[in-house]
């Protein structure tokens, strides 16, 4: 059989989402960035709720999300996406609203928005990229960045005494009541990704149903200021970011499991 | 046992030549071509096609979604 013939349309197994839209992304050679669009449109279409959906896109590599997947989206100002999304949940709770974030926005000076949205469990899903450095910028030292890494600002590698110790925000969300499902995936192999699409399925799932915030982390890569080509970054990821950000479910309940408990005996 | 052929088209201009569809290919059908495309990425393309067998492994870890695949039982 010749490979023309297998080349055929009724062969069909696999093709480009139809919600990603033909432009070009700007992202590096290798970047998870890619992937987790790529999973988001194909949740989103599978989902049927490409007419319903919002997205909030941050301030990061992150920020042109809005040109490659084919829903609307808002920008917001650096770190405070889920507090604009906490306000399009509420005023559309028809709609089902994410936020995109990475590291240095969601982890770093959007800190107080993430804690406290999620606190208050509004029905929204957040996609937290942790690639444990500031990408967009040029390789800095970010919250999560591991000790020991070597970044542009630490350049010695991180310095405990110095920097403070790598923060583990999934887990800190983890313990809040207005959270439903927190996850930690990743998008090295396909397994993984296939993984990480369900995570999110299960994400969008439960913000439909207003269980509460879902929260679901992708421990990525980000080989151009890592400075190791693509393939070594997801090893590299697999041997020092896994022992201290390992994958798997932290969390998955709703925020309405807590309330007959926790309330004051009158 | 019914065999399974597979063929994957790569978008050679989407590509950026990051390698890792060739690394997630079980069947070692993958290669970064010798050559580059417009935007100077070494893109990749099927030097064994005859070992393809569609198990889109390839497609899934594309971070640009540039590769289609094809399966058919023979």
């Amino acid at each position: 059989m010749q490979i023309t013939d297998i080349i055929n349309p009724e062969n069909l197994v696999y093709e480009k989402p139809k919600l990603l839209t033909s432009n070009t992304m700007h992202y590096c050679p290798g970047c998870s960035h890619g992937v987790v669009h790529k999973l988001l449109a194909e949740v989103i279409e599978e989902l049927g709720i490409q007419e319903k959906t919002i997205g909030v896109s941050p301030v990061g590599c992150g920020v042109f999300a809005y040109n490659y997947i084919d829903i609307d989206w808002q920008e917001a100002a650096h770190g405070r996406a889920p507090a604009v999304a906490c306000g399009i949940s509420r005023t559309n709770p028809d709609k089902v609203v994410f936020t995109y974030q990475g590291d240095g926005d969601l982890a770093s000076i959007g800190t107080g928005e993430i804690m406290h949205a999620c606190n208050r469990g509004d029905d929204f899903v957040v996609i937290f990229i942790n690639n444990g450095i500031y990408g967009m910028t040029g390789g800095q030292m970010a919250p999560t960045t591991l000790l020991g890494q070597v970044t542009a600002t630490t350049p010695c590698g991180r310095d405990a005494a110095m920097n403070g110790y790598p923060l583990k925000i999934t887990e800190l969300i983890a313990q809040l009541p207005g959270t439903s499902y927190v996850t930690r995936q990743s998008v090295h192999t396909p397994a993984a990704i296939r993984k990480c699409k369900k995570a999110i399925a299960k994400a969008f799932t439960s913000a439909q149903e207003k269980k509460g915030t879902a929260f679901v982390e992708v421990v990525s890569t980000c080989n151009m200021n890592w400075k190791l080509p693509p393939v070594e970054a997801n090893q590299w990821m697999e041997e020092n970011m896994f022992p201290f950000y390992p994958p798997g479910d932290m969390k998955d309940g709703s925020k309405h499991d807590i309330h007959p408990n926790n309330t004051v005996k009158s | 046992m019914a065999k399974v052929r597979g063929a994957v088209v790569v978008d050679n201009e989407e590509c950026k030549g990051c390698g890792l569809c060739v690394v997630a290919c079980p069947q070692d059908v993958l290669g970064q071509n010798k050559q580059v495309n417009s935007r100077g990425y070494h893109y990749s393309f099927m030097k064994n096609p005859e070992a393809c067998i569609g198990c889109m492994n390839c497609a899934i870890v594309c971070p640009d979604s540039c590769i289609t695949v094809y399966r058919v039982k023979v």
